[in-house]
């Protein structure tokens, strides 16, 4: 196995950008999927279908959409632009942006199935001791629903970190700034040197399969449902 | 006091849920009392603010809900015991406890928290995860965490349905002995009559959404056009005191201003106050005292109101001994062949009469 500082430059550019990615994630998922678990809105249907897209549509076309939107002739380009940061194409941050994109659902779900099996009655329960709604969010809602957040974040790390479509079609390869590991293994591929290509996919499956070991030896059996 | 009137309606129903004025006492325990579907627990929880609806509430002075302005529930200072699973299930019992306290305007000091928690013997539980807790001890513990937080308003919903009888008996016992600790008003539903002819000082008779009766449970119970509403059920409390005890026999005395009965004998202290519960069809009548018979109390009585129709093989009468009254139930025939009518100065045989406090 051959590990070049080329490969471990894109090993730690895989890794910072899934942490961000992840801790983004959850920042939005959260209020998100509370939103969609608990609304009565006529809204929560095309929001939950939106959200669920990126489950099925390539990443090629995620990644050109983006693409557009992000380039010097798109709105968000031309806002960022504006706003004096340039163009996010072919950047880390646009990365970034494309991989919330592109990991949503796998964050988003299991956030929202956990706070649906939840019910009502922890909610009223919090409510009658005197907790707002703040409150019970913290004080309630994430302690009952930590399986779920776990599983949330773990899944949205293990998505980014093997995403390769929608980062080809906005980060380019750009080493040190866009170039994931899975870019930096098709280069290998490319140039036939299959040696270099095997190092870094081996340790992309250890990486991925130890993760969800973790995930599935420490989560509870079946949904846990607790008195 | 406590005012509240309340209409709620479920979206896409035709009818109304609730429609309903209530006028309790702003302390002691009310009683909420009716058939299962008829309201009782949507009624709490609109009370408690859990449960969207239009109402005019009003505790001891504070508006909780009017035509403007509804406080959520978080604000409304009060404590909730639900028919089971009012813990939260993360926290261990002391942490549920603390969970309160942390919360609560004015909870109580040191000393009634500790004599609170040794009368539910909630002490030993505390270190224990709240899921982990049996029916009987997760009520236990929350009562405990109701009562620590000083609530202005005390909601019981059917705290012993899902319990066990010796469970049930323990938590209605431990309820009793609360009574006089709990400076709240205290809203009991239930849907069973033992247990509110025992707690209760009020009484709402509530029958699809609608209150049928509501005032002090002596009067209520001892209103004959609702006795048919209770069946075999039917029956009054009376108030009493321990006067005598005839050891020989293991009986005991009460007494009540111009009335008495025998008991068996349960060892109540004499001059104790208890309530006595006869149920209407232990009561006949009779126009002459019967000696011969096996009947112990035999009460002078006076007929004060007959209730019977013609549809209704069965009459209900109230006779008034001394300051008390007394439900009979008769056939419509007795009562034809007596000659009974208001008025009338009869015998009570009372076959059976419970200690209920």
């Amino acid at each position: 196995m051959n590990i070049s500082s080329a490969d471990l430059t894109a090993l730690l550019l895989t890794l910072r950008l899934a942490a961000t990615v992840t801790a983004l994630l959850l920042l939005v998922g959260l209020p998100l999927a509370w939103w969609l678990a608990r609304t009565r809105s006529r809204w929560q249907a095309p929001v939950a279908a939106l959200v669920a897209l990126p489950l099925v549509l390539p990443p090629t076309v995620l990644g050109f959409y983006l693409l557009l939107a992000l380039g010097p002739q798109g709105p968000l380009g031309q806002l960022t632009d504006a706003l004096g940061l340039g163009s996010l194409a072919f950047s880390f941050s646009g990365l970034v942006i494309g991989s919330m994109l592109y990991s949503l659902p796998f964050v988003v779900q299991p956030l929202q199935a956990a706070m649906a099996s939840l019910g009502d009655r922890p909610l009223e329960i919090a409510a009658t001791l005197g907790a707002g709604p703040l409150d019970r969010f913290f004080s309630v809602v994430l302690p009952l629903i930590r399986p779920g957040l776990i599983t949330a974040a773990v899944l949205g790390f293990a998505h980014t970190l093997g995403e390769f479509g929608v980062v080809l079609m906005i980060g380019g390869n750009i080493e040190g700034e866009t170039r994931v590991v899975s870019v930096q293994i098709y280069d290998h591929v490319e140039a036939l040197a299959y040696a270099e290509a095997h190092g870094l996919s081996a340790v992309m499956l250890g990486l991925s399969f130890s993760m969800l070991l973790a995930l599935y030896l420490l989560q509870p059996r079946g949904v846990r449902v607790r008195a | 006091m406590i005012k509240a009137a309340v209409t709620l309606r479920y979206p896409g129903a035709a009818d109304d849920a609730l429609q309903l004025d209530l006028n309790l006492p702003g302390q002691g325990v009310s009683a909420i009392f009716g058939p299962s579907g008829a309201g009782k627990s949507s009624l709490l929880r609109c009370l408690a603010g859990l449960q969207a609806c239009r109402a005019d509430i009003r505790i001891n002075g504070v508006i909780w809900q009017d035509a403007t302005s509804c406080m959520p529930t978080h604000r409304r200072q009060l404590a909730y015991v639900f028919q089971e699973n009012s813990l939260l299930s993360h926290l261990s019992v002391q942490g549920n406890l603390d969970f309160a306290m942390k919360r609560a305007a004015a909870p109580v000091s040191q000393a009634r928290y500790a004599e609170l928690l040794d009368i539910l013997r909630v002490g030993e539980l505390l270190p224990r995860p709240a899921a982990l807790l049996s029916g009987g001890e997760r009520q236990r513990v929350a009562l405990a965490r109701a009562l620590v937080v000083q609530p202005k308003l005390l909601l019981l919903d059917e705290p012993l349905a899902a319990l066990d009888g010796t469970h049930k008996r323990d938590i209605l016992e431990l309820l009793d002995t609360l009574r006089d600790l709990i400076e709240a008003p205290l809203i009991y539903v239930t849907h069973a009559l033992d247990e509110l002819t025992r707690l209760a000082d009020h009484l709402v008779l509530l029958e699809q959404g609608h209150v049928v009766a509501q005032g002090p449970l002596r009067t209520v119970l001892a209103r004959t056009d609702l006795a048919h509403r209770l069946g075999d059920q039917a029956g009054v409390v009376i108030e009493a005191q321990v006067s005598a005890r005839d050891p020989r026999w293991r009986l005991m005395q009460v007494r009540w201003d111009n009335g008495q009965l025998w008991l068996r004998d349960s060892g109540e202290a004499l001059g104790s106050a208890v309530r006595v519960r006869i149920l209407a069809r232990d009561v006949s009548l009779t126009l002459s005292e019967h000696v011969d018979t096996s009947i112990v109390n035999r009460l002078p009585v006076q007929i004060s109101e007959i209730n019977s129709s013609a549809e209704d093989a069965m009459a209900v009468i109230r006779l008034s001994s001394g300051q008390a009254d007394i439900l009979a139930r008769t056939t419509a025939r007795s009562l034809d062949h007596l000659g009974l009518e208001a008025g009338m100065s009869v015998w009570a045989q009372v076959k059976s009469a419970a200690l209920v406090r």
